[in-house]
């Protein structure tokens, strides 16, 4: 059930278990629609000390060859790994437009 | 830098937490330490919602969502059932926010804590009724305003000594955590795992909206919490207190109060009574730090 | 092998014989004896199973949800105050679809404190989703108890076997207890499909819309209807294996009774009696003694009361602002399908005894009227 990311739908009482329960992965519901801000990333200051990546209450960031890369489908804007990057490569910036 | 946790991530992103979720970094850290062999139950809290509604899921463990009341009893219930079945190697854990631990749900607690049923208890405590809309809990914190705290009849209570009272249970082990120092949490799960009988985790899990903060504060508030002296970062081990975040020159309350909404009709002399009684609680945890 | 014991005792035997796997349990009288023998065995090691010493009934069940989910077959047994503690998880274990035991001893609720036998604090739970069995008999009552995990595990839905306070519950009375191994070749281990496990990770009961929970509601239902067919299925099973039949309804005296009292629980062995005597006096009275509430057997009372030309229903319980409880359920089945009147009486509340000499006195009563002139008739109180 990995991180499947296909939505699910039922046409039928028989399709449906039982009981309620988990069939997909909520990894189906890309919360990055919810961003007001958006973070900027700057790889050239970077000094990979991961610390973004761990402190992510969403998981939206990979370490990708140590690189930290910012899932934008699931990122909420929330700032928290731009306020806690020690080199502040991160910049939130106004999303859209 | 090689990371300071595993890279596997046992929670997918898409959930329904807020932005700036403690209990977010809480459950992050928490699945790389227990891993996969892991079971939760849940009651009603944030993360009845955080984790998706039917019929979609963020985490990949197994979970039962189950009443208000009945975290630690469930989850002893979950780990006779799995004793019975000669699965007993699994990790059983009761996740709770600070409602279910402290309230509603502190009977059962103590039932499970009194037979030291072998479970797992975690509190992710972000001091309020959150989940319903920021209503006043035992672990609100004196001063704090909530819906049911209004600015004009602001929490005049302290908060719920949860710790000592899950100590005088005599639990084999407990822990305080803060979602800034996920490697602190990180490491006393690993131990904790190999621990038989009730251990109980309490972490400081900040919420922005229940805390009126701003979302990228979370992190630099639950640091603030510990290095003020408000939330000490600690554990009991066999009843030997060990303070395991040292907070020398414990910077003033203030620094952590001014950063937060729900403090802002604080008075200097509300908050020169908020540093008292944070200056005493500190100074009976060194006491017990002390001890040999 | 034959042996005399007390209801309560019966419960424990069956329940060892249903080889449980878990029970967590609360004292209340007058329950303490199914789970002190409980203890006993489970200490001797005559019977494999974790025991968990809660600190209230609400934490009971709770711990039953959680070990059932976890696919162990759980057990526990309250009575009155300790039932109504549990009501928010007896709905939840039905909606959770966990096929969980638990006895119920019929005792008042209160306040006023009372310990002997009322049938409020079980028909109060009716629409839980729970099945309820209604006990006479003290075998009966552990027969059940392994009847009701084989139907329960069967369609997923929990069970309740109820018995009367100290009537039955600390009446001793002779038990055949059947062989372990014709119980194992009766009833099978629990193998639960959704258990939660690490090799198969799902959540289990996440908040679900409009959109789908009546979905899951119907299939709840649709369970209930599947159950009343796997125990009339049981009834034949369950003689053939151990040689003693349980159906939904227990009819005596009814192939030509024209009065029909319709009771539940020990009141239907005092029934009986007076049925016995009346018919020596040339009445033509009969007894059905209502088995299963739910899943209610509707095909089966508008069958037995089909030829009946008066219908008394005597109630053990009250719904305060309305009638029997019994008596409602059994007007609503007839409803379209027979007009025969139906005469409800309230009797035995708080162990009150129902002796024969009161229920031929409420034969007698309904003999002098064609059709009850009120919704419900006190028997025997002070006024």
């Amino acid at each position: 059930m990995a991180k499947e990311r296909k939505k699910i739908d039922f046409k039928k009482l028989d399709e449906l278990p039982p009981m309620v329960m988990s069939l997909r992965s909520i990894a189906a519901n890309p919360t990055g629609s919810w961003r007001n801000l958006k973070p900027v990333l700057d790889l050239g200051t970077c000094i990979h000390c991961t610390i973004c990546w761990k402190f992510c209450p969403d998981g939206a960031i990979d370490l990708v060859d140590d690189n930290p890369v910012i899932n934008m489908d699931f990122c909420k804007g929330c700032g928290i790994c731009a306020e806690e990057c020690p080199k502040k490569c991160i910049q939130m910036v106004k999303e859209g437009k | 830098m090689k990371p300071t946790l595993p890279l596997e991530e046992l929670m997918s992103p898409g959930h329904l937490a807020c932005q700036g979720c403690g209990g977010g970094i809480a459950m992050r850290t928490t699945l790389k330490a227990l891993g996969r062999d892991t079971i939760f139950t849940f009651p009603a809290c944030c993360w009845t919602v955080i984790d998706g509604p039917f019929p979609y899921s963020c985490l990949e463990v197994p979970l039962l969502h189950m009443a208000f009341e009945t975290t630690a009893a469930t989850a002893s219930g979950i780990k006779a059932a799995m004793n019975a079945m000669g699965k007993d190697k699994t990790t059983i854990c009761g996740w709770a926010g600070d409602g279910g631990t402290f309230d509603i749900g502190l009977q059962a607690l103590s039932g499970a804590a009194e037979r030291n049923d072998d479970i797992f208890y975690f509190c992710y405590d972000n001091e309020a009724y959150m989940n319903t809309g920021i209503q006043r809990s035992g672990a609100t914190p004196y001063g704090a305003w909530t819906t049911t705290t209004p600015v004009k009849h602001f929490k005049k209570e302290a908060k719920k000594s949860i710790d000592d009272i899950v100590a005088a249970h005599k639990v084999p082990y407990q822990a305080t955590a803060s979602v800034a120092y996920p490697e602190d949490l990180f490491k006393k799960l690993v131990k904790a795992k190999d621990i038989r009988g009730f251990k109980f985790i309490h972490i400081i899990a900040p919420c922005p909206p229940g805390w009126k903060a701003k979302p990228e504060d979370t992190v630099k508030l639950a640091r603030l919490a510990v290095q003020t002296g408000i939330f000490p970062v600690y554990e009991v081990d066999g009843g030997k207190y060990v303070q395991t975040l040292k907070t020398p020159n414990r910077k003033p309350v203030l620094e952590y109060l001014k950063l937060q909404g729900r403090f802002k009709h604080l008075k200097e002399t509300d908050v020169a009574d908020i540093q008292k009684m944070v200056d005493t609680r500190y100074a009976e945890l060194e006491k017990r730090f002390l001890e040999k | 092998m034959k042996k005399v014991m007390m209801g309560n005792h019966a419960i424990s035997h069956g329940a060892t014989l249903a080889r449980v796997q878990v029970i967590a349990a609360y004292p209340i009288t007058p329950q303490t004896q199914v789970v002190e023998l409980l203890s006993e065995i489970v200490a001797d090691q005559r019977l494999k199973a974790e025991f968990i010493k809660v600190e209230s009934e609400h934490s009971a069940m709770a711990a039953c949800i959680g070990a059932s989910s976890a696919g162990a077959r759980a057990f526990t047994a309250t009575s009155s105050q300790g039932l109504a503690l549990m009501h928010e998880l007896l709905h939840w274990s039905a909606g959770a679809r966990l096929p969980i035991v638990m006895a119920n001893i019929n005792r008042a609720m209160a306040p006023p404190w009372n310990i002997w036998t009322d049938q409020n604090d079980s028909l109060s739970q009716r629409d839980t989703g729970w099945m309820q069995f209604y006990c006479q008999s003290n075998q009966e009552v552990l027969d059940t108890v392994i009847m009701a995990y084989k139907v329960a595990e069967k369609v997923l839905m929990p069970a309740m076997i109820v018995l009367d306070a100290f009537s039955l519950s600390h009446t001793y009375e002779i038990v055949d207890l059947p062989d372990q191994a014709l119980v194992d070749k009766y009833l099978p281990p629990f193998d639960y499909k959704y258990k939660l496990d690490v090799k198969n990770p799902h959540t289990y009961g996440g908040l679900t819309t409009p959109d789908w929970y009546m979905e899951f509601r119907v299939k709840m239902h649709e369970a209930m209807d599947q159950a009343l067919v796997e125990i009339k299925k049981e009834a034949d099973v369950f003689e053939k294996a151990f040689g003693r039949r349980y159906d939904t309804v227990d009819p005596y005296m009814m192939e030509d009774a024209e009065t029909v009292l319709v009771t539940s629980g020990t009141a239907a062995s005092t029934a009986r009696f007076t049925v016995d005597q009346l018919r020596a006096q040339g009445k033509k009275v009969g007894n059905l003694r209502m088995r299963v509430l739910r899943p209610f057997p509707f095909a089966d009372v508008r069958e037995q009361l089909k030829n009946a030309k008066k219908v008394i229903v005597i109630d053990r319980n009250i719904s305060f602002g309305y009638h029997g409880i019994w008596a409602q359920e059994v007007k609503s089945a007839l409803y379209g399908h027979s007009k025969v009147p139906v005469f409800n009486f309230i009797a035995g509340l708080g162990g009150r005894d129902i002796f024969p000499e009161t229920i031929a006195d409420i034969v007698a009563l309904a003999d002098k009227k064609k059709k009850p002139d009120q919704e419900l008739y006190w028997v025997e109180v002070k006024r």
